[in-house]
């Protein structure tokens, strides 16, 4: 089952969120935690592992300007608008293309190569025995974060063994999280109880619906009086499945960087008892 | 010369349009003859990139100059790269007069 944690904006506690998930259940069994908020990876902070690392790579056109004839097919054809051909020259805007290779393949001339470009970069590691953490990163200048949440996402699914999947969305609506609530079977939408937050996340609950994704939410910081969430979750029929109080003592543990669960035997059963009750909601086997 | 306005429609008395890769029409003069043909923009109503194919299509009809009210920073490259003299005009009016007034 892969269920993805997402949320309105950033600074929810939707990484509270995701890292308590995945500890509390891999004290029962084998998880995969990836971490698909590839412009603000921060899941890897919270575990002290060693850490293997492979390169994203996104093909892209080269052009061989002894053979190019200036014809501008290759601009004609691009539907991102990736190429221009003048009178005496040809521009290529790298950050338009979206690697298609129409142009390779159209070139009258057989000017046009492919070649392979590092975007960003996917580290592995294993904070314990069940547990297996993934993390995209998107090199800094980078704009392709969908290409390497694909590759996070593959590189969860080569991981044997393991039942759960739980990826840690970027926050917001782009097409970033799209890419990560792309074919899951579950979504975690972390809120916290303030008009402020309530646009953000109906935004982002519109977005599961649409892609008829069961869903549940879970109240972060919650000071007890949180109606703005419960309109919400009357109104979109997504039931609120838990709420971490705003407390002293869990901002004290959360700002040292250490899990909730690690340190809270209630915790832990609060965290195991939402997964519970989210694969009765996903129709999976209890 | 070739000059390019962008217009909210095919005639000269159409309303000039201040958007470049959006616009629905390009009206492109002939400075000699003051003639003027209309080329629809195929791309105004498309996601992305309309900005550099916008500009391409300008290239392919040899155009040497366009007037408009703003052009991205894609498109702005792409003009330049291809020669294409950029001009702005934010006052408007209709594009027989935006052309008048700056086909200079
Ligand atoms: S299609 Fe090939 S020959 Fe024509 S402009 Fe593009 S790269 Fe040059
Ligand atoms: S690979 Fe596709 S998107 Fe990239 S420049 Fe060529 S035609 Fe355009």
């Amino acid at each position: 089952m892969k269920i993805a944690v997402a949320s309105g904006k950033g600074g929810t506690g939707k990484s509270t969120v995701s890292v308590n998930l995945a500890y509390s259940l891999a004290l029962r069994e084998k998880v995969v935690l990836a971490d698909c908020d590839v412009e603000e990876p921060n899941l890897h902070l919270f575990f002290d592992a060693e850490e293997t690392e492979k390169e994203v790579k996104v093909p892209l056109p080269e052009f061989d300007m002894e053979k190019c004839t200036l014809c501008g097919d290759c601009a004609r054809f691009c539907n991102y608008g990736a190429l221009i051909v003048g009178k005496d020259k040809l521009l290529f805007l790298k950050e338009m293309c979206h690697s298609c290779g129409g142009c390779r393949i159209l070139c009258p001339a057989d000017a046009v190569s492919e070649t392979e470009v590092s975007i960003g970069r996917i580290l592995t590691s294993q904070p314990s025995e069940n547990l297996t953490l993934i993390t995209g990163i998107l090199n800094i200048g980078e704009i392709k974060a969908p290409d390497v949440i694909k590759d996070v996402k593959k590189a969860a699914e080569k991981i044997t063994g393991s039942q759960i999947t739980i990826l840690d969305s970027p926050p917001g609506t782009a097409c970033s999280m799209v890419e990560t609530v792309d074919s899951i079977d579950f979504s975690i939408l972390v809120a916290e109880s303030t008009p402020f937050g309530m646009h953000d996340i109906k935004l982002a609950a519109e977005v599961v619906k649409e892609r008829n994704i069961p869903a549940c939410i879970v109240i972060n910081r919650s000071d007890g009086q949180d109606e703005v969430i419960e309109i919400l979750s009357e109104e979109m029929n997504i039931p609120i499945l838990m709420r971490i109080p705003f407390e002293k003592e869990i901002a004290e543990i959360q700002g040292n960087g250490e899990i909730l669960s690690a340190h809270s035997e209630k915790y832990q059963k609060e965290f195991l008892a939402l997964f519970d009750e989210i694969q009765k909601m996903a129709g999976g086997e209890a | 010369m070739k000059v390019a306005v962008t217009s909210k429609g095919e005639n000269k008395d159409s309303v000039f349009e201040g958007r470049f890769g959006r616009t629905p029409y390009f009206l492109i003069f002939d400075t000699e003859s003051d003639e003027c043909k209309a080329v629809k923009n195929p791309y105004s109503q498309e996601a992305s990139g309309v900005g550099p194919r916008a500009a391409q299509l300008l290239v392919d009809n040899s155009v040497n100059k366009v007037i408009t009210g703003n052009v991205g920073g894609n498109a702005a490259s792409a003009l330049q790269m291809a020669g294409i003299e950029v001009v702005l005009d934010r006052n408007g009016g209709s594009a027989e007069e935006v052309y008048n007034k700056n086909k200079a």
